[in-house]
């Protein structure tokens, strides 16, 4: 009975998001005040209908109930039960069903919460979102039903990639969802203002906290999935410029763009037509995504299924939304008054030069990931990767680098350059001893620059605060200061870590060692392991630095449902960088392979998002906490 | 609990093989790796320039790896193929050359300049000089 329940939800929250797109129409073309105002209740019904839905799914593969294909497909009753748990979303049907989801709840959160937008506009953006969710709805219950059922139901489940049974799974793609998601109420809201010639900073406020609630999961979701990567594929890399990469990559630098843009529009009533664009390019990136990573046309860990027929679907569901949002844009761009202009020296123009480089990166890591596939319809196969990818955005990456370590020293409307020179002074001294120190031990040109540039960009991040009273400083203000400094503490992990690793692989004997960077390495046997649903050959490793000495324990890992074995790192974690263990085979001849890295402050890559998502949170709480003062302040008046 | 309990007994029997097969002398049936597969060079700039090579070249049985980090029988034979030639003195340029004669553009990560990529590499430079363009119309000429 639960799996009919849960396809009676998402039937019926399909129905309200078709109602609630129905009213919002008649409510704001005929203008039907009393049928618009149903529309808010009803965005929260299907909200609750979508989670129930997913809640009922979930329950089906706690409990393995294997009369359902989808359990069957991708579970087996012998997983850990966060695996279980986990595996709901860990499959195409499960991962669209999660999608709508936190699409219907983000649509109830704006109904509940939203009072700062005027009603009309509120609608049209409600009306929007169902449009959105209706595709998705219609996806769901057409071409990739979660709950149907198997007759007869089969005794045991064929089991979840073992690549996929990792933590990393239960937070990963709710995490990216969340911002795919995010970006598409961003684009709602757009859309609603365009319907109700609305734009302006009232629209831009109202819509800054979804950008950066979006922004802030993407950047975790991001790293999360960076550092997944980079202790489950057992080669040490934590990006490879993979298509699937990329999909999360692009709304990303889209969502950075818009986040910088809308806050001139807020602000400063400027850059109207190009923050609307904005929200839509983003948009179309996260149903780029989708399409890419969900249409099969990709193989990888992230596309589970290849089916032409979803492909076909998830292509023409793009089509219709960007299509349509675009036609829109046309229609009504004339009708938006250019804002206010702005000298090209001044906070705006910095704004400007960052979302300009941010596009042309987004431009070329989007033709860099199309290429191939277009080219292939052509019968031609080649690859573009990590060498094209560097040897194109990498200069254009460190462009915008040294443009964030100005822009926020600038002065909004004009600033006179002579002024702006002395303001930079001490990020450029901080650039130049970096780069001077940096020749002794010439790493390279590109982790060079991006060394020096960090080191630049550091000082200059938290310039803001200079000469500030620090408790009056608004905190918002901290958040913009706490990113920019961790892009700065990422990008010098990023250029570490390709500038100084080093590597030595090693067949050795129990009892053997080998030397990597300050370590000495020494196998002292191998044993059985066996773990809840796999078996392992672990290695014992003692790692010893000076007079410390640890024990690691990399495995190799063989999963029975399916058949498949894996590599568990051993990662151990020093202040300074990272010693990465792998157990290989064997040689036959009583020696085992070991791959070891000594990685110099690669974990700098990762404390860096997380400094730049908090300072997104900073962002978003001094924000919210403005506006409730400032409405508390205007409701007094 | 019968279900755990006969997986947990199928685990150990699994390891149990694998500890005898790997015991004194492994009897895989497939070939072993060759030497250079996961063996570095002994010349350190050698095998820098070979591991760069291999960073740029693709698995062709992989999901969108290179071949230096796949653990896949085909990518290991070619990273021994890429050192044992660099080994041997040839540029990493010439080992490129050879293995996209025998393989195609589609093993290399680096597409190389052609009438074909050229729009690819052209898209960079043509970005920004119509972001530039675009920019301009938001900035107000100065007065004085």
């Amino acid at each position: 009975m639960i799996a009919e329940a849960g396809l009676a939800a998402l039937w019926l929250a399909g129905a309200l998001a078709a109602l609630q797109l129905a009213m919002a129409v008649i409510g704001i073309a005929r203008g039907r005040d009393d049928v618009a105002a149903a529309v808010r209740p009803v965005a929260i019904v299907q909200g609750v209908l979508a989670a129930l839905a997913m809640a009922l799914l979930i329950n089906l593969f706690l409990n393995s109930d294997m009369s359902v294909k989808l359990v069957v497909e991708n579970s087996h009753s012998a997983k850990p039960w966060l695996y279980k748990f986990a595996g709901a979303w860990g499959n195409h049907e499960g991962s669209m069903l999660l999608w709508v989801t936190i699409l219907g709840l983000a649509g109830g959160a704006v109904a509940i919460f939203e009072r700062s937008l005027p009603e009309r506009t509120l609608v049209a953006t409600l009306g929007a979102q169902a449009t959105i969710a209706l595709g998705f709805y219609a996806f769901l219950l057409f071409s990739s039903n979660p709950f149907a059922r198997l007759t007869p139901a089969a005794p045991d489940g064929l089991g979840l990639n073992p690549l996929l049974q990792d933590p990393g799974l239960a937070f990963h793609p709710p995490t990216l969802y969340t911002g795919y998601v995010g970006l598409s109420v961003a684009f709602s809201f757009a859309v609603g203002a365009l319907v109700t010639r609305d734009v302006g900073p009232g629209f831009a406020k109202a819509m800054r906290p979804w950008v950066l609630i979006a922004w802030i999961f993407l950047t975790l979701g991001i790293t999360a999935g960076s550092y997944w990567a980079y202790y489950e594929l057992g080669w040490g890399g934590w990006w490879f410029w993979d298509p699937v990469e990329n999909a999360s990559l692009m709304p990303w630098l889209a969502a950075t763009a818009l986040l910088h843009s809308v806050t001139v529009l807020a602000t400063r009533d400027g850059l109207r037509a190009w923050t609307i664009m904005l929200a839509v390019v983003a948009f179309s990136m996260s149903m780029i995504g989708t399409f890419l990573v969900r249409s099969g046309i990709l193989t990888s860990v992230h596309a589970f299924a290849v089916d032409p027929e979803r492909g076909a679907f998830i292509l023409a569901l793009l089509a219709i939304y960007i299509g349509g949002a675009l036609a829109l844009f046309a229609a009504r761009i004339g009708t938006v008054r250019a804002g206010t202009t702005f000298d090209p020296v001044s906070r705006e123009g910095g704004l400007v030069a960052n979302n300009l480089l941010l596009s042309v990166i987004l431009g070329i890591v989007l033709i860099g990931t199309l290429y191939p596939i277009v080219a292939a319809s052509f019968g031609v196969q080649l690859s573009v990767g990590p060498p094209f990818f560097n040897k194109a955005a990498g200069p254009i990456a460190l462009a915008l680098v040294a443009v964030m370590a100005v822009g926020p020293l600038l002065r909004w409307r004009r600033d006179e350059a002579r002024a702006v020179v002395g303001r930079v002074a001490l990020p450029i001294a901080a650039t130049v001893v970096a780069a001077v120190a940096l020749l002794f031990v010439w790493p390279g040109v590109l982790p060079w620059a991006g060394l020096s540039l960090a080191a630049g960009l550091a000082v200059a991040s938290v310039a803001p605060l200079w000469k500030r009273n620090l408790r009056r400083t608004p905190m918002f203000t901290y958040g913009m200061v706490l990113a920019h400094l961790g892009i700065a503490v990422s990008l010098a992990g990023m250029a570490s870590d390709s500038a100084f690793t080093r590597e030595t692989l090693v067949a050795v004997r129990a009892g053997e060692a080998a030397r990597v960077g300050p370590y000495s390495v020494t196998l002292d046997g191998i044993s059985p392991v066996i773990g809840e649903n796999w078996s392992a050959l672990e290695a014992q490793l003692t790692a010893t630095r000076g007079d410390d000495s640890t024990r690691l324990h990399p495995q190799l890992r063989f999963f029975a449902n399916p058949p498949t074995s894996t590599n568990e790192s051993a990662i151990l974690t020093a202040l300074d960088g990272q010693l990465y263990t792998v157990l290989g085979q064997p040689d036959g001849q009583g020696r085992w392979q070991l791959r070891l890295w000594w990685k110099p402050f690669v974990t700098l890559i990762w404390f860096g998002g997380v400094l730049i998502a908090l300072g997104g949170a900073l962002s978003l709480v001094g924000r919210l906490r403005r506006e409730r003062r400032s409405a508390v302040r205007a409701a007094w008046a | 609990m019968s279900g755990r309990l006969s997986l947990a007994l199928a685990a150990g029997a699994t390891v149990a093989t694998l500890l005898f097969c790997t015991a004194p002398a492994a009897a895989q049936p497939v070939t072993p790796p060759a030497h250079y597969a996961n063996v570095q060079l002994a010349d350190p700039a050698k095998e820098a320039s070979a591991k760069a090579l291999m960073e740029t070249l693709r698995c062709l049985v992989c999901q969108g790896q290179s071949i230096a980090d796949s653990d896949a029988d085909m990518a290991a034979d070619m990273r021994a193929l890429v050192r044992e030639r660099i080994a041997r003195g040839e540029t990493p340029a010439s080992v490129r050359d050879w293995l996209v004669s025998r393989y195609g553009d589609y093993v290399t990560y680096d597409p190389p300049l052609s009438g074909l990529t050229w729009p690819l590499w052209l898209a960079p430079i043509a970005l920004l000089a119509i972001g530039a363009w675009i920019a301009r119309s938001s900035f107000r000429r100065r007065t004085r």
